[in-house]
């Protein structure tokens, strides 16, 4: 044989890339990519900065089964680019999401990204805003739009805005769910503020466990393709709703947070407040225990967050 | 950007019935493979574009040697390279011949 690993012995969601995620999420062979490689929508914006296009742009969008079920899918990946937001990457998901509210179809998105390219801002910008918005319109055709968090880009700047709109959010503890990044925080707020070296508080701030306990996500998965499959499939049978009096509750919950969680310095005085007994522990959890602690005292994430 | 052409001559050409395939990522130090069945069967084209200039002897070096070794006829590669070690480019290269070889999921 040659010295290359079958992919089988792998197994992490961090570790895998973009169309290894896809392929363990759905039935074998039912996905379908449109706009696939091979046609080469790369972006017209990379080559005045003399840098590499991909071929997919950084994205893989298509249609495909889950139990059967048809659905969409789309993955980021974190290695081109940071997985950041460029025209074709922005525009590509913004198709799969009309789609969606057409066909009302149930859409995945493995988010996996730093935000907005640099190098392509102003479309990047362009993207995330039309992509709220159609995020928005096919939730408001009953459709389900779930977002899965645990790649090593994480989920920052544009893409945590997406992901903030979608009606379900799957984390694993590698995973990180933030507008700000914490270079950024740094430089615009000082190292007082935030120390981006300090990866301990970083996960105590944005990462997996903080984000599932104040309810800014829904699930909490262990790091492994099929935690997030079966997680994902749990996800497609849950009820949604998407309306008016949600949304109300849903920023009458925010509000009662930051009344009782504003104070907090850091997210052990968070994780304290809510009641859990031993907060330094939380972070050496495996992820059983973690859940039997962290569910009895949990913010509960309403329908948006 | 370095943008490379080439032409080889390949004896055995690539097995499988899959139409394409694609390996790597647009990375530091890596880079991505797509393989596609759109050449003669004895021939086989690899057209790179590089953000490293300057390294066309490494680079002919290499697709000789990948000829040789692997079933590339009929193969059109197209790679898009971050500035890949000439090991990175090879171990590629190999996945891809592979990867197309596979049987459709």
């Amino acid at each position: 044989m040659t010295a290359i690993e079958p992919l089988a012995t792998q197994h992490s969601w961090f570790e895998a890339g973009a169309r290894q995620r896809v392929a363990a999420l759905v039935d074998p062979g039912s996905f379908v990519e449109f706009i696939g490689p091979e046609q080469r929508e790369t972006s017209p914006h990379l080559g005045l900065f003399d840098l590499p296009v991909e071929f997919d742009d950084g994205i893989l969008v298509g249609a495909a089964r889950m139990a059967g079920e048809p659905i969409l899918v789309a993955a980021q990946e974190g290695r081109f680019m940071g997985g950041a937001f460029g025209e074709v990457h922005g525009a590509k998901l913004t198709g799969l999401l009309r789609a969606a509210a057409l066909l009302k179809r149930d859409v995945l998105i493995a988010f996996d990204t730093g935000g907005v390219r640099l190098q392509e801002a102003n479309a990047g910008e362009l993207a995330i805003a039309e992509l709220m918005r159609v995020v928005i319109a096919a939730r408001s055709e009953g459709v389900r739009v779930i977002g899965l968090i645990g790649g090593r880009a994480g989920c920052y700047g544009g893409g945590s805005l997406i992901a903030g709109c979608c009606s379900l959010l799957i984390i694993s503890e590698q995973g990180r769910l933030s507008v700000s990044g914490p270079e950024v925080i740094e430089t615009n707020k000082g190292v007082e503020e935030f120390d981006s070296r300090d990866r301990a508080f970083i996960w105590r701030t944005m990462g997996g466990k903080h984000r599932y306990l104040i309810g800014g996500t829904d699930m909490f998965v262990t790091d492994d393709l099929e935690a997030f499959r079966i997680a994902a499939l749990d996800a497609l049978g849950q009820p949604t709703s998407f309306g008016a009096a949600s949304m109300t509750a849903e920023q009458q919950r925010l509000e009662d947070r930051l009344a009782r969680l504003g104070a907090c310095h850091d997210g052990l005085d968070v994780w304290a407040t809510l009641g859990v007994e031993a907060p330094k522990a939380v972070p050496e959890l495996p992820t059983q225990a973690f859940l039997a602690i962290a569910n009895p005292v949990r913010e509960t994430a309403d329908d948006a967050r | 950007m370095e943008t490379l052409r080439f032409e080889l001559d390949a004896s055995k050409p690539a097995g499988g019935t899959r139409k394409l395939a694609l390996v790597g990522v647009v990375a530091s130090g890596n880079l991505e493979v797509l393989l596609e069945r759109a050449a003669p069967a004895d021939r086989c084209i690899i057209e790179v574009s590089t953000a490293a200039r300057g390294f066309k002897p490494l680079w002919d070096a290499v697709v000789a040697d990948f000829v040789t070794r692997r079933a590339a006829g009929g193969l059109h590669i197209s790679i898009n390279d971050g500035g890949a070690r000439p090991d990175t480019v090879s171990l590629r290269l190999a996945q891809g011949v592979r990867l197309i070889e596979e049987n459709e999921a």
